[in-house]
């Protein structure tokens, strides 16, 4: 009896120590001598961040960088937090989370990586080929509920939508549903389906005719319809489809700029991430992403 | 010799002490996190606001209604599919299914009970919601419809077992003594064995109550997510917003402080408090103390 209780604290003391954490798990600055680094933020661009990241790891075999997702908001709470030493984000930081950052010491340095566009899309079997930015708005905020309306089949419009934590449902509410006043007050139809993840979207788009959706441009795949936007307040109404050259030519309406932050002007192995993501290896999967790439100063 | 069982009896029956106490120390410290991070909400947000029917934290639109309402409607719409159905089978396998039979289904309704719940969420999205949008007619399958169909099937097993374990309690004798006095054997069933195995019967039903109203995934993949307040008849085949949804999707995004994270916490003791009312009321029945007239009888 003695024998075996003493064994098995042999085991419980074992376990504990092996789970004791990392010394650079909490580190609060990017670590220069190690070539770790945190990489925690948007769902969009988590499949771009991975990519760089196996990449990068590829190249250079003594790196270790971590990426997750969890949304915009997420990644910049975590760089406020000091949990990350980069916040990857589909949206511009806002003036609260910059408040919150220099009252825990934070300066956040923001740098553009990569491009995107919010691709519009139907079903298939939806005849319908082109929306305006205000039918867009019109749909979404609850005042046009029937396809008829627009041109199309009697069918009621089913509306998908990313949760309010993501990024993209963010920039959808700013610049199509409000058309960037930010005086505007519009909020989404309560009937709006608000779907946890792009494969749902896409699984519900697939199936459902009534349905219409938004993501971005990586997400959109073969069997989805996608829909030209026009920005119906210019003089010349042209109704443009999302491509890396719409968006890099600033013709596609909806496009946004993707962010990486960090805390101060990055040094070290942070610096050399980053710089290295500019380069036209890193842009080159941008684009295989189907993103759109910056231009390579 | 004597001297060292006696210690050890000591220690064991201490240790099991400490063991069962600890039970009641983990719900107290949940309960007491839960207060501490949800109580800021109520100074932050008035009450009334709580009480609006938009819910839009982002915006700070904190209306709380179509969530609560939201878990009611599946919890509710789950329950009248699952108890039937549950009460029924449970009664068959306890009381008409041979022995060969009972056998084989009763390790079937546990292993239907084993299924993840995440699995049930995506077989839902996937395949039922579709099937439903085009017998139904409807917009969208995303529905609190297909959210208390799947949820009925997660808690028809809980309801199942427990269920048929408290028919088999009943002493035999009361069964004999309901047919020697010329009842059928459904009269029996229905009049005698079920309302003295009723303790039990509750108890299953609130755990399935329990499950309905706490699951996660499968509400977050198949309701739609949509915060609608109910219209008429039209309520079950909507979408809808559960509390444990809006909890999943949201806690991620929300700074560690601000007034979001304080009401997320706050349906968290919201929905605390409904567990807690359903399991006091499931266990007045359980305790209850035994008639004078079955203790004689059993």
């Amino acid at each position: 009896m003695q024998f075996k209780l003493s064994y098995l604290v042999f085991v419980v003391v074992l376990v504990i120590t092996a789970c004791s954490t990392r010394s650079g798990d909490d580190a609060s600055s990017p670590s220069d001598e190690s070539e770790y680094l945190n990489n925690v933020g948007s769902d969009t661009m988590v499949n771009l961040a991975l990519a760089w990241a196996e990449q990068y790891q590829d190249d250079n075999p003594q790196a270790s960088i971590s990426v997750s997702g969890g949304g915009s908001g997420t990644g910049i709470a975590s760089l406020i937090n000091k949990t990350t030493d980069v916040a990857n984000a589909s949206r511009k930081i806002k003036s609260e989370e910059i408040d919150n950052a220099q009252q825990n010491g934070i300066e956040p340095v923001e740098f553009v990586v990569a491009r995107d566009a919010i691709a519009i899309i139907v079903n298939p079997e939806n005849p319908i080929n082109e929306l305006s930015l205000q039918q867009l708005s019109d749909i979404y905020s609850g005042k046009i509920n029937n396809w008829e309306e627009l041109g199309g089949e009697d069918r009621p419009i089913v509306r998908l939508s990313r949760e309010t934590n993501s990024g993209t449902h963010v920039y959808f509410l700013e610049e199509v549903l409000r058309l960037g006043d930010n005086d505007d007050k519009t909020l989404f139809s309560p009937d709006t389906l608000l779907l946890p993840s792009s494969e749902v979207i896409g699984a519900e788009i697939r199936s459902n005719p009534n349905a219409i959706g938004y993501d971005g441009l990586g997400y959109v795949t073969l069997d989805m319809k996608v829909v030209a936007v026009a920005d119906a307040s210019q003089q010349d109404i042209k109704y443009i489809f999302p491509s890396p050259e719409s968006v890099n030519e600033g013709t596609y309406p909806i496009a946004r700029d993707l962010y990486m932050y960090t805390a101060g002007e990055p040094v070290g192995f942070v610096k050399t991430y980053l710089d290295w993501i500019f380069s036209p290896q890193a842009q080159d999967i941008v684009t295989q992403l189907g993103f759109v790439p910056v231009q390579v100063q | 010799m004597r001297a060292r069982r006696f210690n050890s009896e000591i220690l064991i029956t201490y240790l099991i002490k400490i063991l069962g106490y600890s039970a009641i120390i983990f719900v107290g410290l949940i309960f007491y996190f839960l207060i501490s991070e949800g109580f800021p909400a109520i100074r932050e947000v008035s009450f009334s606001e709580f009480l609006k029917v938009r819910w839009y934290p982002i915006e700070d639109y904190y209306g709380i209604l179509p969530l609560l309402v939201g878990s009611i409607i599946v919890t509710v719409g789950a329950l009248i599919i699952a108890v039937p159905i549950g009460l029924l089978t449970a009664i068959y396998i306890a009381e008409i299914a041979s022995p060969t039979t009972k056998e084989v289904l009763k390790p079937l309704v546990e292993l239907l009970g084993g299924f993840p719940s995440v699995v049930l969420g995506f077989l839902g999205l996937l395949i039922l919601s579709q099937y439903l949008r085009e017998i139904l007619a409807l917009p969208t399958g995303l529905s609190a419809l297909t959210g208390a169909l799947i949820l009925a099937g997660i808690a028809i097993p809980a309801i199942v077992s427990i269920s048929e374990d408290a028919l088999d309690t009943v002493p035999q004798s009361y069964r004999d003594a309901s047919l020697a006095l010329g009842a059928t054997e459904w009269e029996t069933i229905w009049m005698v064995t079920l309302p003295a195995a009723r303790s039990g019967v509750l108890t299953a039903i609130m755990l399935g109550i329990g499950r309905a109203i706490g699951e996660t995934m499968v509400v977050l993949m198949v309701t739609g997510n949509a915060p609608m307040m109910p219209e008429g008849l039209a309520t079950f085949i909507n979408p809808t917003r559960t509390m444990t949804a809006t909890i999943a999707a949201e806690m991620g995004e929300v700074a560690n402080g601000s007034t979001h994270y304080h009401v997320l916490f706050f349906i968290g003791i919201i929905l605390f408090l409904i567990a807690l009312v359903v399991n006091v009321t499931a266990s007045t029945f359980v305790f209850r103390r035994k008639k004078r007239s079955e203790r004689i009888l059993s």
